[in-house]
């Protein structure tokens, strides 16, 4: 049994994290304050109930997850499952690809890091339904495993891994497509990456 | 016999499209340890599958940091410290 007295101590660390979490969820900060100050109030309320030993970041995001589904979600008057249209696998990939053998001399990381400017990947998340976008947060920016996921939005595995599966592919798909606005990826590069067109020869 | 054995055990994946189909589960490290090596073994002869494996690694990087950036407000951890040892909603419990 954890005691509340070191709540503060051993819970505390966590915050940065499940600030940038919350963000990801309601979308804004006024709410994501509330919702990180709320989350850790229900915890700090049933720290007695924590099994000390197991993971303590995993269990306040637990109850965060929890706390926005049951009342920011509510409130944003989202539809609580929407479905995403179908994209092609390796979307992203076959259609920026290219620009990155262009890089010669950078790993694919940094021009990765270069190409997709922060605030467009934090939209192209945060533009995702609920439904797909929750699992995304928990996978792709918080490191959890399919099976804390699946206890933590109360379904199956195997959704989790539909679910996940669907929506990093239409965050690809919204990427590309911002960096098309940008100019980045000029419309004959991206034709030719559609197999529309035959690659130039001269390269 | 026993060299049978081993080799009905290890699931060799020469397929690219099977290989590509488990991307994800690979780079969630989700696999079983055995198809994960028997992804290994295709990546490591197979350019064009590594190729997208890899930049689904960097992006998977990318996002995590992209989006796990934002400064918190420097006054919230004060916030939140304040309510612990307060009886907030006064029902004689502290919270």
């Amino acid at each position: 049994m954890a005691d509340q007295a070191t709540f503060a101590d051993e819970a505390m660390q966590y915050a940065p994290q499940l600030y940038s979490g919350a963000l990801r969820m309601t979308r804004n900060r006024s709410d994501a304050e509330d919702l990180v100050q709320e989350t850790y109030l229900k915890a700090y309320r049933s720290y007695h109930t924590f099994n000390e030993g197991t993971n303590l970041r995993a269990w306040l995001f637990r109850i965060m997850t929890n706390t926005y589904i049951n009342s920011y979600r509510a409130k944003q008057r989202r539809p609580d499952e929407t479905e995403l249209g179908e994209f092609e696998d390796l979307y992203l990939y076959k259609n920026i690809g290219a620009l990155q053998d262009a890089s010669v001399g950078r790993s694919a990381e940094e021009s990765l890091m270069e190409l997709l400017p922060d605030d467009e990947v934090k939209q192209a998340l945060e533009d995702l339904p609920d439904n797909f976008r929750l699992p995304v947060i928990l996978a792709d920016v918080e490191g959890f495993a399919y099976k804390e996921i699946a206890e933590m939005l109360d379904i199956p595995i195997g959704t989790v891994m539909s679910r996940l599966h669907r929506g990093r592919k239409a965050m690809q798909k919204a990427l590309y497509e911002f960096a098309l606005e940008r100019g980045l990826v000029s419309a004959h590069t991206a034709a030719t990456a559609d197999g529309t067109f035959e690659q130039d020869s001269g390269r | 016999m026993s060299d049978d054995a081993t080799t009905t055990d290890q699931p060799v994946i020469s397929d690219c499209a099977q290989t590509l189909q488990e991307l994800d589960v690979f780079l969630d490290g989700e696999l079983s340890d055995q198809q994960h090596a028997a992804i290994r073994h295709h990546l490591e002869g197979c350019m064009d599958c590594l190729g997208a494996f890899d930049f689904h690694a960097e992006l998977k990087i990318v996002v995590a940091q992209k989006c796990n950036n934002d400064e918190m407000p420097p006054e919230l951890l004060g916030k939140i410290e304040r309510c612990f040892g307060t009886d907030l909603d006064g029902d004689g419990k502290i919270g």
